[in-house]
């Protein structure tokens, strides 16, 4: 039996209020753009999350158990979901009472902060923990970082952390001639297993589908299945992950997403060998079949499927050392509201915005980016991050 | 007395000191009871035109008449030279510009006829210079007055055809220069355009001597022939005399002005990190965009300074007074400058200033402390030693408002008006 294992990750960030200016520094503490998060949340819901929602629901139940599939929300974009669209949390209720949805972990804020302070890290990946048992009534055993950046380092924290499996890129620089189709072990690790993305087969949905110039256009499923089929005799594992706003936001509902989707369980199945599974099924199944050495960050970002998406460039760097030099200052004030604002300006999305790589040429950054440029992101980000600061100076004071 | 002025800019509407310095000037000549007639090549509605008759070349441009296009079809030829630039330009956009190969026919000028004109310095500035310039001339030869005044380069070509139809005497006013924008590198053409202007006109007016120099020894014109008058600061403040209570405890030390390499800012953040190492209770407030922006912004974040170093974008109206008043000392590092207005704006909220050596308003401050521009280490020195010692910042506030006392568009007005007379006949 060879695994199909999906997983999509479900994330928007608090966007920052962009008209947050030196003149509101001192004066003003909100920096969030709540009619922009509100919009683009309700926008995003009823292209992507609730049909698409739906149509997972309806194949679970027409396929009885044989297609099942897993997910990674934040807390950031689960918190948004309550407060302006609470619907999508109901359905992924549903989603999870089917018993063929497996919840994945994370740090609640989708931040960096393994790279900066494993406090931080495991204070994040717990509150999510706690937040996903408490939504879904499962304990989480897979564990995946923000944006599927890793290393050796992070998968030992994550093991001593109880966690079963952990998700990464399967990117060249560390498999070289190596398959991501196999289960592997961490170095370091003695129980935890790695589940590896199969990039080409993922980005050819989450990247390509839609692309006309792309000599595969158009993909039809039983072309794709045959791909996945071809698998068979070298791996065991076939990880799909992408970003679930693929279905109906980046690739939108004309371009015949929905319906892929819809025959591809089918398509897949076709085939005896291959079954669905969600990761953590999928890793109790399997043994590695090699050990797994990834001294530097790997992440499923750009083409070099590293960290310089969002650290690198002096704006990056200094934006992020800045706003982890507050964790003292953030953990002795004992304030949930001061914690909770920091920790939002701790989402990556923000350094991702003030990425120069494509900047001179326009590329995918600039479609996600809702700055004019990396430099006004960077001064948005750092007045309210100033401002905050002098927040916390005058608490300390106070005290 | 009777001028006819041509002007690119014009408040509210600017993009640099200019159209203030037109404002000012206007108004103080109108208090000696000059009659102003000021061509802009747009005029939109809320232009602060009171005390002169403000005209659009917008405007003017639709009752041009075929003949009165005929008649000067035969006097524009020195228009077509000119090919389409703008001022404030790159290395690179100058060059893609030319690669383009957008030189003007005459037939093609008089096509246009029927378009708006933009205003400003927008993509087709130089287009937008030679049909302004047509409708100058044909002005010329309608209306009665004594004297043309252009200010700047964009305007030169207007007054130096208003001057050929009718024959009357040209003051070209030089507010900057090509090397002032563009140091070593200049752009040949507008060189040309200036030099050119600076031939023909009767009289030149520099708004300093700093100016005066450099048209003499770049231009090779005759210093006779040049008049300073230093520019003057209106001190209409609508925020009052309160300096404004900031929300932290650090001073603030403010830049204000377009971030190109005229203007120094580089200077002005290599300074900031210097002070900043010595006393880490101080912030400092970039004001204004320009080519060099994400520049500095990358460069501020690598030096490390981002918690108190804050970019405000361009800033205009009510803001432009918000950051004076919250400012604790003014720097203007300026590689050149041919006047600078900004040190005096800024003592008019009794904000302390550093000037560069190598600025006109350096020639009238007497108070100010003058640096010269590349000297980093002196600025982050002075600028640590006037925020520890407030008796030393209130001296030069003192001697800053002496020198205002001084400085009125009146009395700068009164220079202008001799000038006039003089080449009008004494009328």
């Amino acid at each position: 039996m060879i695994s199909v294992c999906i997983y999509f990750q479900v994330h928007q960030p608090m966007r920052l209020d962009q008209g947050y200016s030196f003149f509101d520094m001192g004066r003003r503490h909100h920096y969030r753009d709540e009619q922009a998060n509100a919009d683009i949340l309700r926008k995003v819901a009823h292209k992507c999350y609730l049909p698409a929602n739906r149509l997972m629901l309806d194949l679970i139940r027409e396929f009885q158990g044989d297609f099942r599939i897993s997910y990674s929300i934040t807390g950031v974009a689960l918190e948004q979901f309550q407060e302006f669209c609470p619907e999508v949390l109901e359905t992924f209720r549903e989603l999870a009472d089917t018993g063929c949805v497996e919840f994945i972990a994370e740090t609640y804020y989708h931040s960096l902060s393994f790279l900066f302070s494993k406090e931080e890290f495991r204070r994040q990946v717990n509150k999510h923990h706690r937040v996903m048992t408490e939504f879904f009534g499962r304990e989480p055993t897979a564990f995946r970082n923000t944006e599927l950046i890793y290393n050796n380092e992070l998968a030992q924290e994550v093991e001593r952390m109880g966690y079963k499996v952990i998700l990464a890129e399967g990117a060249d620089q560390v498999l070289g001639w190596r398959t991501p189709n196999f289960v592997y072990q961490p170095a370091g690790c003695e129980k935890l297993k790695a589940l590896l993305k199969n990039y080409r087969l993922s980005d050819d949905v989450a990247f390509r589908f839609s692309d006309r110039n792309w000599d595969e256009w158009p993909l039809s499923v039983e072309k794709y299945a045959r791909w996945v089929h071809d698998v068979a005799g070298n791996g065991e594992v076939i990880n799909l992950f992408m970003d679930y706003e693929t279905i109906g936001e980046h690739q939108w509902e004309d371009t015949g997403i929905f319906n892929f989707f819809r025959a591809m369980p089918r398509a897949v199945l076709a085939h005896r060998d291959f079954g669905f599974r969600t990761p953590s099924e999928a890793a109790a199944d399997l043994d590695p079949i090699a050990q797994l050495d990834v001294p530097h960050f790997t992440s499923w970002a750009d083409l070099e499927r590293d960290v310089t998406a969002w650290l690198g460039n002096p704006m990056q760097d200094q934006a992020a050392e800045l706003a982890y030099n507050l964790e003292k200052a953030v953990m002795a004030s004992g304030d949930d509201d001061l914690e909770a604002t920091w920790r939002e300006m701790l989402t990556s999305d923000h350094f991702y915005y003030m990425c120069t790589k494509w900047f001179s040429d326009g590329d995918v950054h600039k479609y996600f980016n809702p700055f004019e440029t990396p430099y006004q992101a960077f001064i948005s980000y750092m007045n309210a991050l100033n401002d905050f600061a002098l927040v916390l100076d005058q608490r300390q004071k106070s005290k | 007395m009777r001028i006819l002025m041509f002007g690119w800019e014009f408040p509210p509407f600017i993009s640099g000191g200019l159209g203030t310095a037109c404002l000012g000037l206007t108004k103080g000549l109108a208090q000696h009871g000059v009659d102003i007639t000021f061509v802009l090549p747009k005029l939109d509605s809320d232009e602060e035109g009171r005390h002169l008759t403000l005209l659009g070349a917008n405007r003017v441009h639709a009752t041009v008449g075929a003949k009165d296009i005929n008649e000067l079809r035969e006097r524009i030829k020195m228009l077509e030279v000119i090919s389409p630039l703008r001022p404030y330009i790159t290395d690179t956009e100058y060059q893609s510009i030319l690669d383009q190969k957008e030189l003007l026919s005459s037939e093609a000028i008089l096509r246009m006829k029927g378009y708006e004109f933009a205003g400003g310095y927008g993509a087709n500035l130089m287009a937008e210079i030679v049909r302004y310039s047509l409708i100058c001339a044909h002005m010329a030869h309608q209306e009665e007055f004594d004297v043309i005044h252009a200010h700047d380069w964009m305007t030169v070509p207007a007054g130096m055809e208003a001057k050929r139809v009718s024959g009357k005497p040209l003051v070209v006013h030089a507010h900057a220069l090509e090397f002032d924008r563009s140091g070593e590198h200049v752009n040949q053409q507008i060189y040309d355009i200036e030099r050119a202007g600076f031939e023909t006109a009767d009289r030149i007016i520099a708004v300093s001597h700093f100016t005066k120099d450099t048209i003499v020894n770049r231009y090779s014109i005759d210093p006779a022939k040049i008049t300073v008058v230093h520019n003057a600061v209106s001190r209409e403040r609508r925020l009052g005399q309160m300096r404004l209570e900031k929300p932290y405890k650090e001073k603030l030390v403010l830049f204000l002005g377009r971030i190109t390499f005229q203007k120094g800012p580089d200077y002005f953040v290599e300074a900031a990190a210097k002070v900043l190492q010595k006393n880490p209770d101080v912030r400092f407030a970039m004001a204004g965009s320009g080519d060099m922006f994400n520049r500095m912004v990358e460069r501020m974040a690598e030096l490390r300074i981002a918690d108190k170093f804050h970019f405000l974008g361009f800033v205009r109206g009510t803001d432009v007074e918000r950051i004076y008043a919250m400012s604790d000392l003014y720097v203007m590092p300026s590689v050149s400058e041919p006047f600078g207005i900004t040190p005096l704006e800024a003592m008019v909220y009794n904000v302390p200033a550093i000037v560069s050596k190598q600025s006109g308003v350096a020639e009238i401050l007497d108070g100010a402390v003058k640096i010269d521009f590349w000297d980093v280490d002196r600025l982050a020195e002075e600028i640590l030693d006037i925020l520890d010692n407030p008796k030393r910042a209130e001296k030069i506030v003192q001697q800053g408002l002496e020198t205002l006392k001084r400085t009125k568009w009146e009395i700068a007005a009164e220079h202008v008006l001799n000038v006039y007379r003089d080449l009008s006949g004494g009328r």
